[in-house]
């Protein structure tokens, strides 16, 4: 005869806290993150981007030419979108994709809880994968202000890109495709064509935030640090919120459905 | 035996009511209910005005593949909004309702575990994340319950489709929930195992815990007793005590091929058999055999066979196809 013995009870004062990060769920998060053979594709191109800063310093580019194609051309309108969009994505929708996020969801915690520590595992780590080499091209520009500028805009622009793509995961079934349509279609494309979409743009407030940190000549942007800086929050907060809203009414359906 | 009792405080704030007493006042038995709840996918129609209640004890979801079986389990669960109805799980609604989880294990159909984790490590996540005082002690416990406790520090992508079956049962009951939701558990698991996880299904339900499994093969669920619920295209086409069910599952009518040493003897026999309706004979060697009780027939054959020195070759049940019994079922 199968004996059971009753468990123990859960913990009432974790109970009542306001619970905002779950260490579990980011600790998971982060495992199946790095173990995804996807994620390791990533790597070539921070450090393409550091390996043109260093070739073109050498070969005598002007600093102020080489910049502005390779860190701002590639750098911040490529590889920290293109790195939050992989991240961002992974962290979310391939878990979706795979079902594991339905034992997640089968626990008695607030939905705010899951997407929370989720994307904190996200910015976190596009913050790193992105910042690092971002500043050492700074550094290589000879500017340790450009440096901290470049790392304090990655920081900004893995808050807005990763909550809208966290986002995107919950919102439609090819996440992947509509973030790329965002990144190349409307940041890219249409900013060129259409002066108004700026203020629309995470790479204009990622860009205005390391002008006036970096002060340097080498970056210039067209928007104010207060609309930058609002409009970074209201993306990050407006995009967590929806997320959060959607895990809530998130249909997990079988395999035949 | 087994006691078990919902600890004070296990259940939350919002299942308390869950809790099964000795007592049990009048009226307080049903701890799963669906009233008149229709799930329809754009013009396909899932499940259509199910209503059924379930209370302590164990019930089996039948039914054919793709008969709503998991449509049903995941609107328990929470997962899915019924499109018209109600789904009440210790009285309160199950959808967009996490804190329903205090008192309720889910263990999916589809089989998706991060395979990088340890059994141990996915158990023991899943009593974290029902923020139990003592998860480690949980975990070690639902994984003694389900038998694993010896490959609990392999890789799961290491285990065998029925050893990640029990892992995902034991974290599904790692809090000792008042209702326990198993889609397919017996799925990928050999007989000893299946035993096994009856008995431990068996004792939920003995200790007053509400078990549902779904099952799409009848005779893998011949062993458990209780009710059963039997799901065909969307609708609920039979409940009731799985005694009776089974009883027609074993007396119904069917049809048998068999090949042996001495066909025209052996048709001699069989016909002096009350559960054998009739006999033919093929010219081309073989026989086919009606029999009008499943069951009987079954048992009696190797006896006849036996006692008249005739070898079987072969014995093949025609008309297999589940929907043939649950349709024989439904009409009875």
């Amino acid at each position: 005869m199968t004996t059971l013995q009753p468990a123990s009870p859960p913990n009432a004062q974790a109970r009542g806290r306001l619970a905002v990060f779950n260490p579990t769920i980011a600790r998971i998060t982060a495992r199946a993150l790095f173990g995804r053979l996807r994620f390791l594709l990533l790597l070539p191109l921070p450090v393409l981007v550091v390996g043109l800063a260093v070739l073109t310093e050498i070969a005598g580019v002007r600093t102020s030419d080489w910049v502005d194609v390779v860190v701002l051309g590639l750098g911040l309108t490529v590889v920290l979108p293109v790195l939050a969009l992989i991240i961002g994505n992974g962290v979310l929708g391939t878990e979706i994709d795979d079902g594991t996020l339905a034992h997640v969801l089968a626990k008695p915690l607030p939905r705010r809880e899951i997407i929370l520590s989720k994307l904190a595992v996200a910015v976190g780590v596009t913050t790193v994968a992105t910042g690092v080499p971002l500043a050492l091209t700074g550094l290589i520009a000879g500017s340790s202000r450009l440096a901290v500028g470049l790392a304090v805009g990655s920081f900004v622009g893995s808050l807005a890109y990763c909550a809208f793509f966290a986002a995107l995961s919950l919102l439609t079934r090819r996440p992947v495709l509509v973030g790329l349509a965002y990144i190349l279609i409307w940041e890219t494309l249409l900013q060129s064509i259409l002066d108004g979409t700026r203020v629309l743009s995470i790479y204009q407030y990622v860009r205005t935030v390391v002008d006036r940190v970096a002060d340097s000549e080498l970056v210039s942007s067209n928007l104010s640090l207060a609309v930058a800086l609002s409009m970074t929050f209201i993306f990050t907060v407006g995009f967590t919120l929806l997320a959060i809203d959607r895990l809530r009414s998130f249909a997990v359906v079988g395999e035949t459905s | 035996m087994s006691t078990l009792t919902v600890p004070a405080g296990s259940a939350g704030e919002s299942l308390g009511s869950v809790a099964p007493t000795a007592s049990g006042s009048p009226g307080t038995g049903s701890v799963v209910e669906l009233r008149g709840v229709t799930k329809w996918y754009g013009n396909v129609v899932a499940v259509n005005d199910i209503t059924m209640t379930l209370g302590p004890g164990i019930t089996g979801l039948l039914g054919p593949n793709g008969a709503g079986k998991t449509t049903v389990l995941h609107m328990m669960a929470g997962f899915l909004p019924p499109s018209r109805g109600e789904v009440l799980v210790g009285g309160q609604p199950a959808w967009r309702n996490p804190s329903v989880y205090s008192g309720l294990g889910i263990m999916v159909e589809r089989e998706a575990v991060h395979g990088f984790l340890s059994g141990w490590e996915f158990v023991l996540a899943s009593a974290k994340l029902h923020r139990l005082r003592n998860p480690e002690a949980a975990a070690r416990r639902a994984i003694e319950l389900v038998d694993m406790v010896e490959p609990m520090h392999r890789r799961m992508s290491t285990y065998s489709k029925g050893m990640r079956q029990r892992m995902r049962v034991a974290a599904a009951l790692v809090h000792d929930p008042a209702v326990l939701l198993l889609d397919e558990p017996f799925n990928g698991m050999d007989p000893r195992q299946r035993l096994h996880m009856m008995d431990l299904l068996h004792a939920m339900g003995d200790a007053g815990r509400t078990v549902l499994f779904s099952s799409h093969i009848l005779e893998e669920v011949e062993q458990i007793s209780g009710t059963v619920q039997v799901i065909v295209a969307g609708r609920l086409a039979a409940s009731g005590d799985f005694r009776t069910i089974r009883r027609l599952m074993t007396h119904r009518p069917h049809v048998f091929t068999i090949r042996s040493s001495d066909d025209r003897r052996l048709a001699v026999a069989l016909m002096g058999l009350a559960s054998v309706a009739g006999v033919d004979i093929d010219p081309k060697g073989g026989l086919t055999v009606r029999a009008s009780d499943y069951g009987t027939f079954t048992r009696e054959l190797p006896k006849i066979a036996l006692a008249e020195q005739i070898r079987v070759q072969r014995l093949v049940p025609a008309d297999e196809s589940l929907e043939s019994v649950f349709s024989y079922l439904v009409g009875a």
